[in-house]
């Protein structure tokens, strides 16, 4: 007997932690449901859409997060994310292989993570200035190396459907036949967050984000961890980029990453620097982009779309003023270190 | 600033043109003509310095609001929103007035626009003091909602008659004047400059206001309203981007026109890290940026040279800047004055 209300006091402990993303998400279904009118098509269209919308956005708060545990501000995603974009676009069309796109994309990321620790970590610069030198860099240099008129010969990535998963009436085309980048994000998410609070990797990481000096008389290696933490970061803000130009748009644009970057800073705050919270706090901005498309749909506020193009942008202010409040960030963030 | 710290900016701008011309090489073109005709679309005659003048004066208020932010500690990030929203507020006081005297018109225009940027960069600065929102999201946020609010404006609003989204030119009253061809808006940034300077230099709020960004807990501690500082300080910073802004509508362009001021916010940021977020040093660093926004058209016409290569040099600038290692060397300093602006990310 008292066994079970031990469980029971436990369980309502775990639900009042959570109330405000409860809350949240009960009203986010109240309302796809009825602005869906229990449309089932209109329902799946948003949904899919949410999904769509949130996989750059999380894959950026994940390079910023791995960066931020570790102590290294990166305000260079949107950089990350646009070097890449272009990088993968260029490869693939010139290639016709849009696998080798993604890599190189992929690769590029790793290799603007690596200049921001070069910059921040090794030559002890500021890291708000190596963020920024990031994001103008990829600026400059995917416009300056920019042909018009390329085009991708194998046309952008399809989606999988997961055998008779994707069958199922919603779920089916919410989850199980989205594009490849779409699942390794929603693999990526656990990944990290396992690798971050399960495993030695993790705990190093983190050790040197809060606590520098002591992490490095344990005998880990506070630039060596700084450094794999920014370059694995890179990665994924590449593939967020390779998302944008090889699986969302199927082109490059000059600027198309379009502050992506920086909601996905949001997004890794707003998360609480969890992987399992930027998701979620990810999701929320993608659904209030996809009811944009609904609001549409259902010819509101069409005279002033303005109106509609803020919906994403409010709702993160207020859900961050009213909800969250303040986030702790990792203690020893925004320092350069330098063995005494 | 000694001489010695002056010196750095100066040597990072050098080695930065230095490899640019290298990457200009690379690409094909030659970079000593590249770089006379940037100099001659810039420097060279009256008219282009008016130019860059025009191009430097906005730069250096987005400058000045970023390194003013940075001195409490907070990272404006908004200056972007701020600027468009003064702008076209500006623009309707300067268009929607008429039969007002010159001597009250244009500083009237002037002081809403400055007011309503004031007002745009107080409410992160609000949303921090009071529920603990952090100002890097909340001032991103308010630049996407403050380019759709000033789209709807002047497509909805306050639109001219027409197929060109934009608000009506304003009346020659509300002009600021130009002097031959030196932009007069230009020595209104200046004296913000001087008056920033000033204000953190020589007053108990300036000194308040730099005690919050070197260390908010001591602050308070010592009875400073640490929430206090950070309305008046965003307040001010949203107040110099909204200004900027205004002077751009009223001295340059005559109007608001959506996506003709973009990114300019954003060049801000890169100013105020030039000038080692000095008040002072932002008027030579939006001087550098403005010649090279203005000479880029030439250097594409003349040398076939893509004006983009100056992002490439700003960021090379920006690298050199930020990295105390290499200007250490190159200065056989054996302690560089280091630079730092992220130290309060998280407070």
């Amino acid at each position: 007997m008292a066994d079970d209300a031990k469980h029971r006091n436990v369980l309502a402990a775990i639900v009042y932690r959570l109330r405000w993303w409860l809350v949240t998400g009960a009203l986010l279904v109240a309302f796809t449901l009825w602005t869906g009118e229990f449309h089932q098509a209109q329902t799946t269209a948003i949904l899919a859409s949410t999904l769509r919308h949130s996989t750059p956005l999380v894959l950026g708060a994940l390079c910023g997060m791995l960066g931020e545990r570790s102590g290294v501000i990166n305000i260079g995603i949107e950089g990350q994310m646009l070097m890449s974009a272009w990088a993968g676009f260029m490869v693939a069309s010139a290639t016709g292989d849009l696998l080798i796109g993604v890599l190189a994309g992929v690769a590029v990321g790793m290799l603007m993570g690596a200049v921001l620790a070069g910059i921040s970590v090794g030559l002890r610069g500021d890291q708000i200035i190596a963020g920024t030198v990031l994001n103008i860099a990829a600026i400059g240099i995917t416009s300056f190396f920019f042909t018009q008129g390329r085009t991708l010969p194998s046309g952008k990535l399809l989606p999988i459907r997961l055998g008779p998963l994707a069958d199922l009436p919603v779920a089916g085309r919410v989850l199980f036949s989205n594009k490849p980048i779409t699942y390794l994000t929603l693999l990526l998410v656990p990944v990290v967050w396992f690798g971050l609070f399960r495993t030695t990797w993790g705990l190093r990481t983190r050790a040197v984000g809060e606590h520098p000096s002591a992490a490095e008389t344990v005998g880990i290696s506070v630039v060596g961890m700084r450094y794999l933490n920014l370059i694995l970061g890179g990665g994924i803000a590449g593939l967020a980029g390779a998302y944008l130009s090889l699986e969302a748009v199927g082109s490059f644009e000059r600027g198309m990453t379009n502050g992506k970057g920086f909601v996905a800073l949001a997004v890794m705050i707003f998360g609480r620097w969890n992987p399992i919270g930027a998701w979620g706090a990810a999701l929320l901005f993608g659904y209030a982009s996809a009811v944009q498309t609904q609001f549409q749909f259902r010819d509101w506020l069409t005279s002033d779309p303005q109106f509609v193009g803020m919906i994403p942008f409010v709702v993160t202010i207020v859900v961050l003023a009213g909800f969250v409040g303040r986030a702790r960030p990792p203690a020893s963030i925004g320092q350069p270190y330098s063995r005494e | 600033m000694s001489i010695r710290s002056a010196l750095v900016p100066v040597l990072a701008v050098a080695l930065a043109i230095a490899v640019g011309a290298v990457i200009i090489a690379l690409s094909g073109s030659s970079p000593v003509d590249a770089y006379r005709a940037l100099i001659e679309g810039s420097l060279s005659d009256p008219k282009s310095i008016g130019r860059t003048l025009e191009k430097a004066t906005p730069l250096v208020m987005g400058g000045l609001a970023v390194a003013f932010a940075f001195k409490a500690g907070l990272f404006n990030i908004g200056g972007q929103g701020q600027l468009v929203v003064g702008a076209i507020i500006a623009g309707a006081v300067g268009y929607g007035i008429s039969d007002l005297p010159w001597i009250i018109h244009a500083p009237l225009a002037l002081l809403v626009g400055a007011l309503a940027g004031a007002a745009w960069g107080a409410i992160p600065g609000v949303l921090k003091a009071t529920r603990g929102a952090h100002e890097v999201i909340t001032t991103i946020m308010l630049n996407f909602v403050a380019l759709n609010l000033t789209d709807w404006l002047a497509s909805k609003v306050w639109r001219e008659p027409g197929v060109i989204v934009r608000t009506p030119h304003i009346e020659p009253s509300a002009e600021i004047p130009r002097w031959g061809e030196i932009p007069t808006g230009f020595f209104l940034a200046v004296v913000a400059a001087l008056a920033c300077w000033y204000l953190l230099r020589g007053t108990t709020f300036g000194f308040e206001i730099q005690s919050v960004g070197l260390n908010a807990d001591a602050a308070r501690y010592a009875g400073i309203s640490v929430r206090r500082i950070f309305v008046t300080t965003m307040a001010i910073s949203g107040m110099l981007a909204g200004l900027g802004g205004a002077i751009e509508t009223n001295g340059i362009v005559g109007r608001y026109e959506p996506g003709f001021n973009a990114g300019l916010g954003f060049e801000g940021i890169t100013i105020a890290l030039l000038a080692r977020t000095h008040p002072l040093g932002v008027i030579p660093a939006a001087i550098l940026i403005g010649a090279m926004q203005a000479g880029g058209s030439m250097m594409q016409f003349k040398a076939d040279v893509q004006p983009e290569i100056t992002k490439i040099i700003q960021a090379l600038i920006l690298v050199f800047v930020a990295t105390p290692i290499i200007v250490r060397w190159l200065l056989n300093k054996r302690e560089a004055d280091e630079l730092s602006v992220s130290s309060t990310w998280g407070s």
